[in-house]
């Protein structure tokens, strides 16, 4: 009986429609900056020794900017295989501490500005003494502006970033060590090889 | 994945809670003024004043409002004679009365506070993805209403403002897309499947009367039969 497959074929077509519907991540929201220049921008970094930063200071090396902040918990879910990361290879990875300060920092509230940064940092460096330091520096947003310059919309997120500054992925949520392998790691060594 | 939507519906949990916590902010001085306005009024039995003039629980709840010196303490108080006029008539309208301040307005832009209102209805947030950004009460949101509000006061208009989010988080952030080749499907598609639906009903529907015109006559016999049927 032909008629009777033909509900049954819709039915598998149907399927198949949302079942792949149900592995991809809604969450993950592709990058319109994939491919195009990073967009400039000059902060204080953590470390007050080591004066500002700007993307431009990367020119000729293949980077990763990891967005980060003490109290996102993904971000020490992945730390681990930052340090690691970073122990292995050498390719530097530049931190973006994303408002470290949050409205429930209620202590940090009525404080100016210059009185902020000195908080986030202290609070910043005593995590990553804590949980391992894969950074080369990392730079404070206060203000998450510069993070919505780069349509940063969860933390942690991580690009990577090539000899010419442009942005080539961009990894939303925790890097895990099969995104590591699979996308990050060859990326890298084609851009270096370029 | 499983992971991700959860962390991300923690998230979600946290802004949620944060924004109540920034709401009532400084909750013992705002919430004193508050249950002391609400205890007068509840002295007064304010629904029962709605049957005649009853000006005295407006003019003390306003004079627990003046002699509250914190601002943000005050608007409590200064939301309670808002209201009060329905009971009062016109106590409040009267300009010799004793009344505090009146509430302060939300904003000393409001064109442009609804021209943000008006466009951000149309954006949407990329962390409660079925919400908007006007509606959200994301952190995230807060921050993008901040710089769409910073853009218009530059003199930016409605469709450059758009233009600066969606190159940094894509069509995503439009709830009305631009037509372009990567959104005929999601545009037309629908219009497609309607049509494919109307096509396939009309062939069936041919199908079914060339049958009922080609299928043989009953017989007599069979006709009986029939009848004998529906009698029962």
């Amino acid at each position: 009986m032909k008629k009777f497959l033909i509900p049954l074929g819709l039915f598998f077509g149907l399927v198949v429609f949302l079942a792949l519907g149900l592995q991809r991540d809604p969450h993950e929201i592709p990058s319109p900056l994939i491919n195009k220049p990073a967009p400039a921008f000059s902060l204080p970094t953590l470390d007050p020794a080591a004066g500002g930063f700007s993307p431009a200071d990367m020119q000729g090396r293949v980077w990763l900017l990891n967005v980060w902040a003490t109290w996102c918990v993904a971000c020490r879910q992945e730390h681990p295989l930052l340090v690691d990361f970073a122990q292995r290879h050498q390719v530097p990875i530049v931190g973006m501490s994303y408002k470290e300060i949050q409205p429930q920092d209620v202590q940090a509230q009525g404080m100016d500005a210059t009185a902020k940064l000195q908080f986030a940092r202290e609070r910043s460096q005593v995590w990553l003494s804590r949980y391992g330091n894969p950074y080369v520096l990392s730079v404070m947003d206060l203000d998450g502006r510069v993070g919505i310059q780069y349509g940063v919309y969860g933390v942690p997120e991580t690009y990577v970033i090539d000899k010419q500054g442009v942005i080539r992925y961009k990894a939303v949520g925790e890097v895990t060590p099969a995104i590591l392998a699979s996308k990050v790691l060859p990326l890298i060594q084609k851009l270096n090889a370029s | 994945m499983g992971a991700l939507h959860t962390s991300a519906l923690w998230a979600e949990l946290v802004a949620a809670r944060r924004s109540r916590v920034a709401a009532f902010g400084q909750p013992a001085r705002r919430g004193l003024a508050a249950s002391l306005s609400l205890a007068v009024a509840g002295l007064f039995q304010l629904p029962a004043a709605a049957q005649g003039p009853q000006p005295a629980a407006a003019v003390v709840s306003a004079s627990a409002a003046a002699t509250t010196p914190h601002p943000v303490a005050s608007a409590a108080p200064a939301a309670a004679v808002a209201t009060a006029p329905v009971a009062t008539g016109q106590a409040v309208a009267s300009p010799t009365s004793t009344l505090g301040p009146e509430a302060a307005p939300m904003t000393d832009e409001p064109v442009l506070e609804a021209r943000l209102l008006k466009l951000s209805e149309e954006l949407r947030c990329l962390v409660c993805q079925n919400e908007s950004l006007a509606s959200s009460r994301a952190e995230l949101a807060d921050d993008l209403r901040r710089e769409v509000r910073s853009l218009l006061r530059e003199g930016k208009t409605d469709p450059q403002v758009k233009d600066f989010l969606v190159e940094r988080y894509g069509d995503f952030v439009l709830y009305r897309p631009e037509l372009k080749p990567m959104t005929w499907l999601l545009w037309f598609g629908p219009f497609v499947l309607l049509l494919g639906a109307v096509a396939g009903l009309g062939w069936y529907l041919r199908q079914r009367r060339q049958l009922a015109q080609t299928a043989p006559a009953l017989s007599d016999a069979e006709r009986a039969r029939v009848d004998q049927w529906l009698k029962d």
